[in-house]
């Protein structure tokens, strides 16, 4: 029995099929039917992913913090006194230390740094505590990054400082000239850096060694807390190291990588701070898990009758399986979407606050592969259901 | 004689456990012939959906045989037996079953997409089935859209489209008026022609009695009846 009264619409047809694979069209199609649910799955997904991007963003920005004045210094070795915990552990050295490192072979040059905690009063009164670092501006160890202002050539001047913008209203000054007082000792503005921020809240302070050295009340005119050993290209670092914690007392010599670990774990895991951003994220997932699995059951369930027929024309579990998959990886895909749109939101609205939300390319990738994950973890139980379904009961419907 | 295509020996089928497991089929033996069209008749509860359900490779029985295309599938695992449905048989179902979401299109070329055919060519098959059953103006109509008349013609073209060598069909005009019963007996008479394929349509419907090449008449599990007929259509 052929049909001759209709020209058949052909063309149509096949571009539509040709642009998309039936198993995506019925996935999608299952998705958006009951509108109400899809959005209820995808504000789940998108409130999941926030809570999760919002924690781990926190949680890079402390990371940030903690390591920034780490990262920044040019070291092979850190020399630093004996169980530091991090580079706000403000003991210090007074001994031969600079002089044994040089004294083997490869090391190049030692760069000392002092860093301390002060008292900073502003010009129109009150006081805030922030930590000293004093540098050597004509050395190529330590520098202040962000400068946006001014110059550390400028700190020879009197009583010159470097001090991070975001800080301008703790801090009582705003820009290059302004003055306070810092431990009794006059300071002037010459540089203005900017989100260079501090995890312990009490701002850095950048200066020339001697005078950082006034400011922390440090026991001696050659007291430092750090020793910055830059050595040869090619140079056997683990070889210096060994040799150098072999001489040293009351210090000890450990790599960028070390001292970076334990400034994470003093201050990120010691706190507490670290665990309870990883928890909320955690909880996030475990929300958004949970919000997934019930509407990807439950839209199961209501098709259960069509994924019955499929299953009665011969489909594979596995063919079943897909459909599901690609549901909840529709959902994930434009769930993570608005998610990551609200998360760049933000971004942008913390980056000049005290605790910005940071987002990386490869946290971003994390994140999305985490709602796949996720996504695709709430589609157990509905693939559970139909991998226990009977074809014949077609036959009764 | 016209070649078996599918065939059941001797089957028996028990359903539930213990004291209360009924035996449905009681040694049911079946053949179904290429170019037949074979109606399957008889009262609530004797058997037809369950012989139906074993024919179309969804419940294995108890004991006996089932032979599709001189291949036996008793005792086969579900997934195999999955496979032998994708290649053998199209089924079409008393409330046609199709997927509201898929165009008729979309739902014809279903069985085509679970067996891997993706190309192309699967969706001319899929556009020529739809056309054989008179249905070339709806390609891209959702079943909302259509009639129960329409309806049941794209089931009927989701059944063919693979080609199966058997199509078994339940209550296939229970859910339509008198003339679109006809209509779609009448589609179900012609794909019955082809000589590579046997038709099985299981019934209570009097009135499509005439598009039988045989009945088969069952009663408490057993096959009280096999008539050949010689068609009788106006």
């Amino acid at each position: 029995m052929h049909d001759t009264a209709h020209k058949p619409d052909i063309r149509k047809g096949r571009r539509k099929i040709l642009r998309i694979p039936l198993i995506l069209i019925l996935a999608s199609r299952n998705l958006f039917h009951d509108r109400i649910r899809f959005v209820a799955t995808i504000v789940g997904i998108v409130f999941s992913v926030v809570l999760v991007t919002v924690q781990l963003g926190l949680y890079v920005s402390c990371e940030r913090m903690i390591t920034a004045a780490i990262n920044q210094a040019r070291a092979a070795l850190w020399i630093v006194p004996s169980n530091a915990k991090s580079f706000e552990d403000t003991s210090m050295l007074d001994g031969p230390e600079r002089f044994q490192a040089l004294a083997i072979p490869g090391v190049t040059a030692v760069v000392p740094l002092v860093t301390g905690y002060a008292t900073w009063r502003k010009p129109d009164g009150g006081t805030t505590i922030v930590l000293a670092v004093g540098f050597d501006p004509d050395k190529d160890g330590f520098q202040p990054w962000n400068l946006v202002k001014g110059s550390t050539d400028d700190l020879i001047t009197p009583n010159g400082v470097i001090v991070d913008r975001s800080y301008s209203n703790r801090l009582g000054v705003s820009d290059i000239g302004q003055q306070a007082e810092v431990t009794g000792h006059k300071v002037r503005v010459v540089g203005l850096t900017d989100h260079i921020r501090s995890f312990t809240t009490a701002p850095f302070v950048f200066t020339t060694r001697e005078r950082a050295r006034g400011f922390v009340r440090a026991p001696t005119n050659s007291s430092n807390t750090y020793y910055l050993v830059q050595v040869s290209p090619g140079a056997n670092i683990a070889a210096i190291r060994a040799e150098l914690n072999r001489n040293l007392t009351d210090a000890e010599a450990i790599t960028p990588q070390e001292f970076r670990a334990r400034s994470l774990s003093q201050w990120l895991y010691g706190t507490g701070a670290g665990a309870a951003l990883i928890g909320g994220a955690i909880l996030g997932v475990i929300v958004g898990t949970v919000i997934v699995a019930q509407t990807l059951y439950s839209s199961t369930k209501d098709h259960l009758n069509e994924f019955a027929t499929l299953r009665a024309i011969g489909s594979s579990a596995f063919y079943i399986h897909q459909v599901i998959l690609c549901q909840a990886f529709l959902s994930a895909l434009i769930g993570f979407s608005i998610a990551a749109v609200l998360g760049l939101v933000i971004v942008r609205a913390t980056a000049n606050g005290s605790l910005p939300v940071v987002m990386t390319p490869m946290l971003t990738l994390g994140l999305f592969a985490l709602t796949v994950a996720m996504c695709t973890l709430s589609a157990i139980s509905a693939i559970i259901k139909v991998t226990r379904i009977d074809p014949a009961v077609v036959f009764n419907r | 004689m016209k070649p078996i295509v599918m065939e059941a020996i001797d089957v028996v089928k028990a359903l539930g456990e213990g004291a209360g497991q009924v035996l449905a089929l009681k040694g049911v033996s079946v053949s179904l012939r290429g170019g037949e069209l074979t109606l399957l008749m008889g009262p609530s509860g004797s058997g037809k959906t369950t012989l139906l359900s074993v024919l179309g490779c969804m419940l294995s029985p108890t004991a006996g045989l089932v032979r599709i295309s001189g291949r036996t599938i008793t005792g086969l695992r579900a997934e195999e037996l999955a496979k032998v449905r994708r290649q053998n048989i199209g089924f079409i179902f008393q409330s046609y079953h199709l997927f509201p979401t898929l165009t008729a299109q979309e739902n014809a070329r279903l069985p085509l997409d679970v067996r891997g055919e993706r190309s192309l060519a699967a969706l001319d098959k899929a556009q020529q089935a739809l056309i054989s059953v008179g249905l070339s103006h709806k390609f891209n109509s959702f079943p909302r859209d259509l009639s129960g008349g329409e309806q049941q013609r794209v089931a009927i073209a989701r059944a063919v489209v693979g080609a199966p060598s058997v199509v078994l069909a339940d209550e296939p005009t229970a859910a339509l008026d008198k003339e679109n019963g006809l209509a779609i007996m009448g589609v179900l008479a012609d794909i019955a022609k082809d000589s590579a394929r046997a038709v099985f349509v299981v019934t209570h419907d009097p009135r499509i009695e005439p598009f039988a090449d045989r009945i088969l008449r069952i009663e408490d599990g057993r096959i009280v009846a096999d008539e050949a007929r010689t068609k009788g259509l106006n």
